[in-house]
């Protein structure tokens, strides 16, 4: 060692010979690589994301729009109503499918044989009779004039107008050559129409697609949210209490701590099972309920929440418990008064950050039968439901054409909700955060 | 040496004390430990502490660093109870009542034996807050003008009424250190305690923020019992009438201030206070 120090001769410093400059550069190619890395990292992880999303938004974004055709529908007394008793009940049993189709031979004349006409009227979605009764229900003055009414299209033509299908490639499509011709025609007429798709987000789920619409599956998701919330808000955080702040420290609590980071690590299927299991089989609560989908989405939450809520106590400066305790504040008094203000921003965001895992979580839910196939908005707590992810699920199984893109609307929906709520995680810790 | 340095130190702060007579009444017994032992875990921290605190005395517990004069200190108002592993044998005793009775209630001991502590810690509330914290969970004010009179006295004793008068509002972290030191003096004050203990409460302060502190406790002497830890001799020297030496979790010598300064009964206090050690 003395020898390689006394080399250095007077004048010249350890650090300046030839091989500390080559170590040096050593130094700085090594920190350059890492660099480098870490940036090609975050490039590659960017490029994913902007991909992914690309595909999504790129086949997601014709679900929000929907084509419609305008059609003179005379709304003829014969077919709704020709008892003219006005009875609710007449009206709401009446054809009127009948009537838009009517309308629609009236513009071809020429349609005669009935195997065309049957081409002809597949044109028009189911929802066109159903959109007659709506109205007619809420004002059956109506009943007898003629109303130019915008009409759902079936979702084959949907799908041709916005231009799905490769028309030169010669494979069989769902629409025929005659549906074509007739469709060219309406645009030519200037009667094709493709909107907002408001009923995207007003309408159940249907089997046809262009009837489907997530309106069931968001109230599901927010039954979910709020019993989830409900549950595991108080109950994780008065977990997280009392073993931060209470419990001694011994054998057992280290065992139930040891539980706790565990049971946050389990598949959340198993939480599905066990909703399975106990909620729906021993207590006997009914299937596919967003009581039961939240409890079990409670479950899974919890470790997350106490975990989260522990790391904020223990981040609270000793110091301010001191204060509190030194001028004769009570335990309760210390936690309620000073240390949870100051761990809320921390509890929130972990809190918010569960909830959101548990909008996005599908198996549990499949497993209570949350992917029920139900065509009407729930309108409690037990009735049956779907939530947006299982609704993403069955939509992704559904053969149709028209549901792919209803898919893709559906996860940004859902990535819609994630980001809403990762947002209002940031703006409480934002908003709460004090310094000290 | 060091007589003359004290002799200066007196004079540059006014006589703290009346001459104490080594044998003091017992009436005149504010505190008094017998045997205080404290364990963490099997290590023994403190062998068995005898020390009385005199009504309206400032006693100073000087020594090295890991002496046990914080945790001494912290026996004195049961702090140690909320250390996990942390065991008080002996006694301490409050006007007579055993500190540690198990009948007695921990937070009324609190509330009689405040407490200031080596770093500032006002809570992150308004200033108005900070003080008036302690009156309203002890119940100490039955209305509004009341709350705000405890709040005004305590932070006029505390010397820091002129000073935040106009934004009692603001935030009392956002004080400077020292203002911040004497917001907690005067949220101490402010539940009416009966003895102060203070740990280290200069040592992250400035020397003119230091000067403000000790004419505080100064001033303090006339209401309360004061029991001070400090690292620093000259702050010992100024401040308090009678001082404790504590040395590897042992009282070493308890005595008049100017006496265990001048004239230490212990070859360790004479080393220490001369600065061959600690």
């Amino acid at each position: 060692m003395t020898d390689s120090l006394q080399i250095t001769g007077a004048g010249t410093s350890l650090h300046t010979t030839p091989a500390a400059q080559r170590r040096l550069r050593r130094r700085y190619a090594a920190e350059r690589r890492f660099k480098a890395l870490g940036l090609f990292a975050v490039l590659f992880g960017l490029a994913m994301l902007a991909f992914l999303l690309t595909t999504i938004v790129s086949q997601g974004y014709r679900a929000f729009i929907q084509t419609h055709v305008s059609l003179e529908v005379y709304l003829d007394p014969e077919v709704i109503d020709p008892r003219g008793t006005a009875d609710p009940r007449d009206l709401a049993r009446a054809d009127y499918q009948s009537l838009a189709e009517n309308a629609l031979y009236g513009l071809f004349p020429a349609v005669e044989a009935s195997a065309e006409r049957r081409a002809l009227r597949g044109m028009l979605s189911q929802g066109a009779g159903l959109e007659l009764r709506r109205r007619i229900q809420n004002d059956p003055e109506l009943v007898g004039t003629t109303l130019e009414l915008q009409l759902l299209v079936s979702g084959s033509v949907d799908q041709l107008n916005k231009g799905v299908f490769d028309l030169e490639s010669g494979r069989r499509l769902p629409v025929s050559d005659e549906q074509i011709g007739w469709f060219r025609e309406l645009e030519a007429q200037d009667r094709i129409s493709a909107p907002f798709n408001w009923g995207l987000f007003t309408r159940a789920d249907s089997r046809e697609p262009e009837l489907a619409g997530l309106a069931g599956a968001l109230q599901g998701s927010l039954y979910l949210m709020i019993v989830t919330f409900v549950l595991s808000f108080p109950l994780g955080i008065g977990a997280a209490i009392y073993l931060e702040e209470f419990a001694p420290k011994n054998r057992l609590t280290d065992l139930i701590e040891v539980n706790i980071n565990n049971l946050a690590a389990v598949p959340s299927i198993v939480f599905g099972l066990l909703g399975l299991a106990v909620f729906i089989q021993v207590f006997g609560l009914p299937r596919s309920a967003p009581l039961v989908g939240g409890m079990v989405l409670a479950l899974m939450t919890l470790p997350t929440i106490i975990i989260a809520t522990r790391a904020s106590l223990k981040a609270v400066p000793p110091s301010i418990r001191e204060a509190a305790l030194g001028i004769g504040a009570s335990r309760i008094q210390t936690i309620f008064h000073h240390v949870l203000p100051l761990a809320m921003p921390g509890i929130l965001t972990g809190a918010i950050i569960g909830l959101a895992q548990a909008l996005g979580e599908t198996a549990p839910l499949l497993m209570v039968g949350m992917n029920a196939f139900v065509t009407s908005v729930g309108d409690s707590m037990t009735s049956p439901a779907t939530a947006l992810p299982t609704q993403v699920y069955m939509w992704a199984d559904s053969p149709q054409r028209g549901f792919v893109e209803r898919t893709s609307a559906a996860i940004m929906v859902l990535l819609g909700f994630l980001i809403v709520m990762n947002a209002l995680a940031v703006f409480l810790r934002r908003r709460f955060e004090r310094r000290w | 040496m060091f007589k003359e340095e004290y002799a200066l130190m007196q004079t540059a702060s006014p006589a703290p004390n009346t001459p104490a007579t080594a044998t003091a009444p017992m009436a005149d017994v504010k505190m008094s430990a017998r045997q205080v032992r404290v364990h963490y875990g099997d290590n023994e921290a403190l062998h068995g502490i005898d020390v009385d605190i005199r009504r309206n005395e400032v006693l100073a517990l000087i020594g090295p660093s890991g002496c046990g004069k914080s945790t001494f200190l912290r026996c004195l108002n049961r702090m140690n109870d909320s250390i996990e592993g942390c065991r008080v044998s002996g006694s301490v005793t409050l006007d007579g009542v055993d500190v540690y009775d198990p009948a007695l209630d921990v937070v009324q001991i609190r509330a009689r034996v405040g407490m200031v502590f080596q770093k500032p810690n006002p809570f992150p509330k308004s200033i108005y807050d900070n003080v008036c914290y302690g009156p309203r969970i002890h119940g100490l004010t039955r209305n509004r003008t009341e709350l705000d009179e405890v709040v005004e006295t305590s932070l006029r004793r505390a010397g820091l009424w002129e000073e935040v008068k106009d934004r009692l509002a603001a935030p009392g972290t956002g004080l400077s250190g020292g203002q911040q030191q004497r917001l907690c003096i005067a949220r101490a004050i402010a539940v009416s305690p009966e003895v102060i203990l203070m740990d280290e409460p200069c040592s992250a302060l400035d020397p003119i923020a230091t000067a403000h502190i000790e004419e505080l406790i100064d001033e303090l002497r006339r209401n309360y019992t004061i029991v001070i830890v400090t690292h620093n001799m000259q702050q010992a020297a100024r401040v308090s009438r009678r001082t404790a030496f504590f040395h590897l979790g042992n009282l070493v010598e308890t005595g008049d201030t100017e006496t265990i300064f001048t004239n230490p009964g212990d070859q360790r206090t004479q080393d220490y206070i001369t600065g061959r050690f600690g």
